[in-house]
């Protein structure tokens, strides 16, 4: 075996070193691999679990009792798995979020990106880091005690624990979402593209409508899924704020029950092994599908979108 | 066995010797049909104009371009007549024995001292006193001694870019290798940094074989023994330093050496 | 003409109003808990146990509960964090298997937290028999905040410059000395900040803990990894939905959510702290 090294350092005279070192470093590498997998491991182990302690619950009361519309396991009459009730609560509280929260966030994300001076810049990006890190449970906390006794006066209901009452603490939660990600893609909108516009004699406001927004379209749209899957996937804001009410809401004011609450108000009460505990597996199940979808579409569209930058 | 030369170099003072090198970089042929002898204590030149591939064949000399993806060889490449791709062969060897100066100097962010006992720990050398020794000696064969010897524990940042480049090469030169690789050395250097380190390689070939890239064809002619004139991943014409710049045997090589091209 | 330019500047304006509206959300958010969380806090507030069924006392042990769950969560999110960024950003190609697994830590970083619970109470709680306890919940805690510590160690590696690597790599070093003694050293301020804030993340969920560990009371301070704990935000929760007096416990529900957010917004600065300092250093030795 030729030995590229004719002179072996004194302190290795066998060469022995070279070769355990080779090994060694070959070691590393696999192990390194493998901690790579990891996230990947851990995503299938997710689905697969959920689908596995779901699949029980399906196979036992069948595929059509989770197609209806009220899940009420514990009723003494009837048990009823029926996801349909949830699925448009989780529905109705995303949709009212994302109604607040897209024109307050895109407008402070143009804000931020093309007019704010760097002041106010070097001020309200911590306070959007902040907001972020504001725990879930705090906001729900206040939505108890503030914003819930605000809408019932306003609004003359007994109670303000209701759908409308969760929207606006998920758009809070969403906001900050919304607003890096979207300032984000509003700022990486090439000079020459705003130089361009207004060269040809339009006002900064027009420019900032017609060819920056458009521009970052698919930063915009990423956050915005972004924003839907935090608000979809948010648990104990809506648990403690919209009233947990088992029915199927007409209103916004009406209270709901999303499926992230569902979970949270059973899990620890529910017999092991039983339909109820696998059916909260098929809600977890359905749940993770959903928030899954969205980010996907998020990817797909931030994907698309540094495509075209370059 | 150089296509286009006259130069014979005696066996036992060849260094270096590349047979048949193809170089790759994924689908594109970067280097193409080397052929070149490099000779034993000697300053050997690149020359050619950007992007003919005379840094990338530099970096096969010490298998430098394995650290990039997608890259392919073929051909030998042979140490002292061992075919340092060989599978048995461990590239920790190959970079001990050829060491590398690179074209913007990167000395780490530690000081002059760690700096330069780095390579000398890294490849197991434990008693300081050895260290510091052969630190002092490494920074007086580079040159930089007698500037630095107050300022050892300082940071090597805060030298000037002739300094820090000076530090790169006494780092290269504390491992002991038998091989420097100096990648345009001194292009980010002033005139007077650029004699200095012009200085050092003249000092240096006496102990070290040298591989020098540049693209100032003065330096080439002020500095090297051998050059070797690259063009678009070939290599055109090797010979002694005197006759390429005085009589270049082929067309191409007297219109880049006047400054037709490039 | 005139109403055109009117039109824009009210357009203008209103976006400054988004920015003021945020502002004011976050000042409101953390007044109100201040102003009547403030009044609660004091020494004994923070060393006590609860008594008179958490009417009076303190929160010690919740307070304590989050600091040990968090304890775990780092000692797992934080090196295998690490390990994958470095895999990663050292030693993966660019090819099919490199982008489904960015694609899995992007989506993972956004699966519902209950989600993670449910994942914990199953894995954890049952399959591998660690039962509610510090343990459980800590490594779902733990595989939450992996997204996040690995992003951020990924970053911190980036920071990095090349040419450190092709230096050590060119002076005779394997791959992994290279990393280890030249890359590493530099990365590791970033990845602490990516430690914090992930901290900071953890420490304030609930619903992953709600079924892995937490109770609402627990007699005596947790004694081993298997015990079940308290846990601040997971007390809060307790306090101000299902506590049999609810208005009389009303403001040590404000107490703990102050505890809470103070806690979160301190680490937060920690972090943001070490950031700058790094940067400051990172800047005078280039």
């Amino acid at each position: 075996m030729p030995n590229l090294t004719s002179k072996t350092p004194s302190h290795d005279p066998s060469g022995m070193i070279r070769r355990w070192r080779r090994l060694q470093d070959k070691l590393i590498h696999r192990f390194f691999q493998l901690n790579g997998l990891l996230s990947i491991l851990i995503l299938l182990g997710i689905f697969f679990l959920l689908f596995a302690d779901g699949f029980p619950a399906v196979k036992h009361l069948g595929f059509q009792a989770f197609l209806t519309m009220i899940w009420n396991p514990t009723s003494f009459v009837k048990a009823t798995y029926g996801l349909g009730a949830m699925i448009i609560s989780t529905m109705m509280v995303t949709l009212g979020a994302m109604v607040l929260a897209v024109p307050i966030g895109l407008a402070c994300a143009a804000y931020l990106a093309e007019v704010a001076p760097s002041w106010i810049r070097e001020i309200l990006k911590p306070v959007i880091e902040i907001l972020a890190g504001i725990p879930s449970v705090v906001l729900g906390f206040l939505g108890i005690v503030v914003i819930g006794p605000a809408i019932a006066t306003i609004f003359h209901l007994p109670n303000g624990l209701n759908a409308i009452n969760g929207s606006i603490l998920l758009a809070v939660m969403s906001l900050p979402t919304i607003i890096s990600i979207s300032e984000d893609a509003i700022s990486s909108v090439p000079r020459t593209y705003k130089e361009a516009s207004l060269a040809l004699g339009a006002t900064h406001w027009q420019t900032l409508i017609k060819v920056v927004v458009p521009s970052a379209l698919s930063g915009i749209i990423a956050s915005i899924m972004l924003g839907m899957g935090r608000a979809i996937g948010e648990t104990m804001t809506v648990l403690m704020a919209t009233g947990n009410a088992l029915k199927t809401p007409h209103s916004i004011f009406d209270s709901v029950r999303p499926m992230t609450s569902t979970i949270a108000i059973e899990l620890g009460e529910v017999p092991f092994g039983s339909d109820h505990y696998h059916g909260l597996f098929v809600v977890g199940f359905i749940l993770f599908v959903m928030t899954f979808i969205v980010n996907l579409i998020a990817d797909m569209v931030l994907a698309k979108y540094q495509e075209v930058e370059r | 066995m150089q296509p286009s030369s006259s130069l014979q170099i005696p066996a036992e003072d060849v260094k270096i010797s590349v047979r048949n090198l193809n170089f790759y970089y994924d689908e594109t042929k970067a280097l193409d049909d080397m052929n070149i002898d490099i000779p034993n204590n000697q300053v050997t030149a690149f020359i050619g104009p950007s992007g003919c591939g005379k840094s990338t064949f530099l970096r096969c000399l010490n298998r430098m371009n394995e650290t990039i993806r997608g890259t392919r060889i073929e051909g030998t490449i042979l140490l002292d007549g061992i075919d340092m791709y060989a599978q048995e062969v461990d590239v920790v060897d190959v970079r001990r024995r050829v060491g590398m100066v690179f074209q913007k100097s990167n000395p780490f962010p530690k000081s002059i001292f760690e700096n330069m006992a780095y390579g000398l720990r890294i490849n197991g050398l434990k008693n300081k006193r050895q260290i510091a020794e052969t630190v002092e000696q490494s920074l007086i064969d580079a040159a930089l001694w007698e500037e630095v010897k107050d300022r050892l524990f300082e940071s090597a940042m805060g030298l000037s870019g002739g300094q820090q480049q000076r530090l790169c090469i006494a780092r290269a030169l504390a491992i002991k290798p038998e091989v420097i690789l100096m990648d345009e050395p001194a292009s980010a250097l002033d005139p007077i940094a650029t004699q200095k380190i012009e200085d050092l390689i003249q000092k240096l070939k006496k102990n070290y074989t040298i591989v020098i890239v540049t693209h100032n064809m003065q330096q080439a002619a002020r500095v090297s023994d051998i050059t070797a004139f690259f063009y678009l991943g070939k290599l055109i014409e090797v010979n002694e330093t005197g006759i390429i710049f005085t009589r270049p045997r082929l067309q191409q090589t007297e219109d880049y050496i006047t400054g037709r091209f490039g | 003409m005139k109403k055109t330019v009117l039109f824009e500047k009210l357009g203008f304006f209103s976006l400054g109003l988004a920015g003021l509206l945020v502002l004011s959300v976050l000042i409101w958010i953390i007044g109100d808990i201040f102003v009547h969380g403030a009044s609660v806090i004091s020494w004994e507030f923070l060393t006590q146990s609860p008594r008179e069924g958490m009417t009076q006392g303190g929160i010690l042990p919740a307070i304590i509960g989050t600091f040990l769950v968090s304890l775990i969560t780092i000692i797992l999110a934080v090196p295998l964090g690490m390990f994958s960024a470095i895999y990663l950003n050292e030693y993966a190609h660019q090819g099919p298997l490199v982008r489904f697994i960015r694609l899995s830590i992007r989506n993972l970083s956004g699966v519902p937290s209950i989600v993670y619970g449910l994942f914990g109470v199953a894995l954890f709680v049952r399959f591998f028999h660690l039962g509610a306890s510090i343990l459980s919940a800590g490594m779902t805690l733990g595989l939450l905040t992996l997204p996040w510590t690995i992003t951020a160690s990924e970053e911190a590696l980036k920071t990095v410059p090349k040419s450190f690597r092709d230096g050590a790599l060119a002076l005779g070093a394997t791959k992994w000395q290279a990393i280890r003694t030249n890359v590493l050293p530099y990365a590791i301020p970033g990845m602490l900040t990516g430690a914090i804030l992930g901290l900071a993340r953890a420490a304030g969920e609930t619903a992953p803990i709600l079924f892995t560990g937490a109770a609402f009371f627990v007699p005596f301070l947790p004694k081993s990894l298997f015990d079940q704990f308290m846990a601040l935000p997971y007390h809060l929760y307790i306090l101000a939905t299902q506590h049999q007096d609810i208005a009389r416990v009303r403001p040590i529900a404000y107490g703990t959510g102050l505890v809470l957010i103070a806690l979160i917004i301190g680490l937060n600065g920690i972090a943001v702290f070490i950031r700058y300092q790094y940067r400051k250093k990172a800047r005078m030795a280039s």
